[in-house]
């Protein structure tokens, strides 16, 4: 260690506003990008697993005669869920654990914006699971020599941002509520997660479920989100649709607002109670 | 805003409530902090010394901006960290002993670059800042090891140059040194020293409960218990009060039944403490005048109380401690615990 007296490094400027926003979003995206390329191990877990259970339906699908079309349903599907696990484990659970391991009073005592973290992790998140995501689909596509007929690419480019888009700003309000929820959130996620492959037609066409299931089924972006790309994707898509595309695309658009809304003042008001009592940033370390 | 104070609080205090869960009904109220009133200048290093549990980490969260006073106000930087916490949070930083943040799989370089960036610190300035900060804390070799591959001391460093990183006006470290081997602590604290000597017009509030750490280091030190402040001064004001009276650590074999109490009721002998040391036992006595150890040893001999050695010393804030709180440090967090 040495011992000048001179000041270790001079003042400069520090960004804030929209540079200081912009600057949180990247730096808590970094780690998800990175992160991943450093834990090799999704390759199996999260590619190849996913695939053996795209597999079970194809082969059920294919044994009952099914529509071809709903081979490439079960694909398309079966890429999303990794949207929809890395929502539920790495979003809405992400401020608990961030908690516990002492980074979310960080959070909070920096003059960043805590939107900023959010929305950070849900662009780490999207970029990760992108790769992930695509992966199934290339292998699952290869494997079950599924046929894609799309006629409206930026219409098809579109659907997919805006269902991002709407499923992390559900990911970014329920981070609020799990950490509000505590050890609950937990088992929150557990339960939350296989009904959606059901609710949600991971696996097949949701308009099957019945109008209102599907409705109700609807507050998950990811169900109207896959129905669209499932129009714009195969030739019968239509005909197997839930709602037509404009309809869907409106909905995913207002749920997204809303989402964020919320994703906004649950953030404050998580704060606020973090602030008053206290026990919200309390590690049980 | 401009002021002499960096820190200072009024009256405050802090009550948690527990509730009933289910009911939502308060269950009991804990007392962490009452009527603490602190003035801290600009440029000093000041400590908060005493047990855990003593509310140092309440006060710390408090000044932060972490969590709202019950009662009375604090003012950092010049701010009301209840109604401008957003124009404190762009002054201050924090380091915890013991904490386990960042996130294991990035390097120590990426870890702190990603907290310079959430205080609007250039990507190229905080480059540098982290080779230098990391040069001087002597963990330039291990810039690119990944955070989960640091031990407890490394990554502690890694910490203490997380909190350095944004030169804060106003430093907060809650124990930074817990639990880290004599030389990563004593590099940890001269760090910090030669930060301030580097920087004279920042501030640093320091909570330990390391009565060295708090002696070699603090400009002064405020000594808390039970959330309340006993006394506030420098080390060297604080020794002083003791230093009019005699001081003597006497090592006896075992205490045959003998008891401070029974010390403490003898004229002149103004504090007895009793401690399990190697083998035996030691007796702490803060006595009026050296006139008064003959009585004590009188007492020793009455009880068979065999003496293997007997020191006199100079106070220690350790002294100042067991004078103001009436136990000594140990047992005060001993008793905490239960």
């Amino acid at each position: 260690m040495s011992s000048e007296a001179r000041p270790f490094f001079a003042p400069v400027p520090k960004a804030s506003g929209w540079r200081l926003f912009l600057k949180t979003v990247v730096a808590r995206a970094y780690p998800r990008v990175v992160g991943q390329q450093r834990e090799r191990s999704w390759i199996f877990f999260d590619v190849f697993l996913s695939i053996l259970a795209v597999s079970a339906y194809v082969f059920v699908y294919r044994a009952i005669g099914a529509p071809e079309e709903y081979v490439g349903f079960v694909v398309v599907g079966g890429a999303m869920t990794a949207f929809w696990l890395n929502v539920l484990w790495s979003m809405s659970s992400q401020l608990y654990w961030e908690k516990e391991s002492g980074n979310l009073a960080l959070y909070i005592m920096a003059p960043n914006s805590m939107m900023a973290i959010l929305l950070g992790m849900a662009l780490g998140g999207i970029i990760a699971t992108a790769l992930r995501a695509g992966a199934i689909l290339l292998v699952g596509s290869l494997i079950f020599h599924v046929q894609y007929a799309v006629g409206n690419l930026p219409a098809l480019v579109a659907v997919f941002i805006l269902t991002l888009a709407a499923l992390y700003g559900l990911g970014m309000m329920s981070a609020s509520l799990f950490l509000l929820w505590g050890r609950e959130a937990w088992h929150l996620a557990n339960l939350a997660q296989e009904p959606i492959y059901l609710l949600s037609g991971f696996y097949f066409p949701v308009k099957n479920l019945g109008f209102w299931v599907a409705v109700g089924a609807s507050i998950i972006p990811l169900t109207l989100g896959l129905d669209a790309m499932r129009q714009l994707l195969f030739p019968s898509g239509a005909m197997l649709g839930f709602l037509p595309v404009p309809v869907e695309v409106v909905v995913l658009a207002v749920l997204c607002i809303l989402f964020l809304i919320a994703a906004r003042w649950l953030l404050g008001y998580m704060e606020r109670i973090a602030v008053r009592e206290g026990r919200l940033l309390e590690s049980r370390r | 805003m401009s002021t002499d104070l960096a820190i200072e609080t009024h009256n405050l205090g802090r009550v948690y409530t527990v509730r009933n869960r289910r009911e939502r009904r308060i269950r009991k109220e804990i007392v962490a902090l009452q009527d603490v009133n602190l003035q801290i200048p600009r440029g000093e290093l000041f400590g908060l010394l005493g047990p855990n549990g003593a509310g140092k980490t309440t006060l710390i969260k408090i000044l932060t901006t972490l969590l709202s006073p019950t009662t009375g106000w604090a003012r950092v930087a010049g701010y009301d960290v209840v109604r401008e916490p957003h124009k404190i949070r762009p002054r201050i930083n924090m380091v915890s002993g013991g904490e386990a943040s960042g996130y294991g799989l990035l390097t120590v370089r990426e870890n702190l670059w990603m907290f310079a960036q959430f205080y609007g610190l250039p990507s190229r300035e905080a480059n540098r800042r982290i080779e230098e900060l990391l040069r001087r804390i002597g963990l330039a070799d291990r810039i690119h090891t990944k955070s989960s591959d640091l031990s407890t001391g490394l990554r502690q460093k890694m910490n203490i140059v997380r909190g350095f990183l944004t030169d804060p006006e106003i430093l907060f470290l809650d124990e930074p040194t817990l639990g880290l081997d004599v030389n990563a602590a004593r590099d940890v604290r001269q760090f910090i020293r030669e930060w301030l000597d580097a920087h004279p017009d920042r501030t640093v509030l320091l909570t330990t409960h390391y009565m060295v750490e708090a002696d070699e280091l603090c400009d002064r030190v405020a000594i808390i218990s039970q959330g309340r402040v006993l006394a506030c001064d420098s080390p060297e004001a604080l020794k002083r009060r003791l230093q009019r009276e005699a001081l003597f650590d006497i090592d006896i074999t075992a205490p045959n039944g003998l008891t401070a109490a029974a010390l403490e009721a003898l004229p002149g002998v103004r504090k007895a403490v009793l401690t399990d040391a190697d083998g035996g036992a030691r007796l702490s006595l803060v006595l009026a005048a050296d006139s008064v150890l003959p009585g004590v040893i009188g007492v020793l001999t009455e009880r068979a109380v065999q003496v293997r050695h007997l020191t006199k010393r100079e106070p220690t804030l350790e002294d100042v401690f067991v004078e103001l709180v009436g136990r000594p440090l140990a047992e005060e967090e001993g008793q905490d615990e239960q």
